[in-house]
């Protein structure tokens, strides 16, 4: 086994023109060009040295995790997919598959410090796994096709992949052996039960092969939340604020800082709100349709807000906003379905085909609603 | 947290099944379970129709319409006249 000092690190030219050139290219490459802040190395095989990762995670890592959190620049942090190594591994040494997503592959480097393994990353474009195997880019042929390339059988003697279990809807394990000879054991759903899984012979306790859903899993998704549905919802304050200045007299601009300003701000506060709190009481919201536990909270935050006065207008506003953060909320929730890990399509498509229609009236409604309200004033704030 | 009852798409045909039990591997919700080296259904509600089992069944014994339970996926499906698709390709991914 020999050890290499780290070279220059890869330019993000390199990167592209690999992905562009698909499955290809050949590995291993020459050390430090790939992921260089990744790598630590290499280890002498049979066919090149193979780069070899580290399993401690840098300041700089845990920043782009960060990052890749709140939707920014996920494709830079996409690892080079190939064979890497993971300690001093030899060619009795597991091999774990992972996909190109960081996420994917800095949980599974750290979850296996002072081990010898060999990691298999596919190209999945930087997506996770289980969502890159719904997708088949986390599937049987870019398995067979990644163990050709890295020619995967020179370097090690079994003929054994370990895939996690969630990319079991990409790949077949039966078509992998026939294809390329190597059998698919499902490792489990979380790195972090790797250890325990590999000390057990390759086998998972039941309790590894479950999904779950728990607070922190629901908390890291808020922000991707934030920002998919935040442009959505600053583009209907900011046209709330603008026709907020509509009045009997006319145009005006005192308006716009009060109706305006009120109907943005609600606007903003209920996707917040829903953004939040939906996927944090998740559990609790009654209902099992995410667009009912949504409205469920929707009519909570309006109520709280009425009760508590901080709502002011005329009657129409507030009756137009009984109806408007109801259906906001349920909206947003409801769209929550996709970053869970437990709805179905039939159910979403069963769920959306009586709420999507109800939010439309809610919508319709509060909306013409407040517009009234512009023209006709009289209530408890007027 | 248990999704709507009584909608999803998964079947079994309990006499093909050779009782690999590979479904039971695969399966993020504990749908099956080996009874007398047979799988069964044994919570076919917790289905999230993600297609793991009938993709690693050999014997063609389990259907299921695969898709991702996803709101946006179907608006966006609906909204381009094309089947449900998961946006997961872009920086602003949803997925887990």
């Amino acid at each position: 086994m020999t050890k290499r000092p780290r070279s220059n690190s890869p330019t993000c030219d390199e990167h592209d023109e690999q992905r562009a050139r698909g499955t290809t290219a050949a590995w291993p490459p020459a050390l430090g060009h790939v992921d260089a802040p990744r790598t630590d190395g290499g280890v002498h095989t049979a066919v090149g040295d193979i780069p070899r990762v580290r399993t401690s995670l840098s300041a700089r890592d845990h920043f782009g995790s960060v990052k890749v959190r709140w939707g920014i620049g996920r494709m830079n942090y996409s690892v080079a997919p190939g064979l890497y190594a993971m300690g001093d591994p030899s060619a009795e040494s597991p091999v774990l598959v992972s996909a190109n997503y960081k996420m994917s592959f800095d949980r599974l480097r750290s979850a296996l410090p002072r081990r010898d393994a060999w990691i298999m990353v596919l190209d999945t474009e930087g997506i996770n796994v289980w969502c890159a195997a719904g997708k088949g880019t986390f599937g049987t042929n870019e398995i067979v096709r990644r163990v050709q390339s890295t020619a995967l059988d020179q370097i090690v003697s079994h003929r054994t992949l370990v895939v996690p279990q969630l990319g079991a809807p990409g790949v077949s394990a039966h078509a992998v052996r026939r294809s390329c000879g190597f059998r698919v054991v499902y490792g489990p759903v979380r790195a972090e039960d790797l250890p325990a899984f590999l000390d057990a012979g390759l086998k998972a306790q039941p309790e590894m092969r479950r999904v779950r859903f728990d607070l922190g899993d629901r908390a890291v998704l808020i922000p991707v939340e934030i920002v998919t549905g935040g442009k959505y919802a600053l583009l209907l304050a900011a046209a709330l604020l603008l026709l907020g200045g509509l009045s009997s007299g006319g145009y005006s601009l005192a308006s716009v800082w009060t109706s305006g300003l009120a109907g943005a701000g609600l606007v903003l506060g209920a996707f917040l709100c829903s953004a939040v709190l939906g996927p944090v009481l998740l559990p609790w919201l009654p209902g099992r349709a995410f667009s009912v536990k949504g409205a469920v909270l929707g009519l909570v935050l309006i109520g709280t807000l009425t009760v508590s006065s901080g709502l002011t207008g005329s009657w129409l506003h507030i009756a137009a906003w009984a109806f408007m953060v109801p259906t906001i909320a349920s909206f947003v929730v409801m769209n929550f379905t996709g970053a869970s890990t437990y709805t179905s399509l039939s159910g979403v498509l069963r769920e959306m085909r009586f709420a999507v229609p109800v939010q439309i009236t809610g919508a319709v409604v509060g909306f013409g609603l407040w517009l009234t309200g512009l023209f006709i004033t009289g209530g408890p704030g007027t | 947290m248990r999704y709507l009852e009584k909608v999803v798409s998964l079947e079994l045909d309990e006499k093909l099944c050779n009782g690999c039990g590979l479904c039971v591997a695969v399966c993020p919700h504990a749908v099956f379970e080996l009874e007398n080296k047979r799988a069964i259904l044994a919570d076919r509600d917790a289905c999230m129709e993600c297609g793991a089992c009938v993709r690693n069944c050999e014997q063609e014994a389990i259907r299921v319409r695969a898709g991702t339970g996803c709101a946006s996926a179907v608006l966006s499906g609906m909204l381009s006249g094309s089947e449900p698709a998961c946006g997961c390709s872009g920086d602003n991914s949803k997925c887990p």
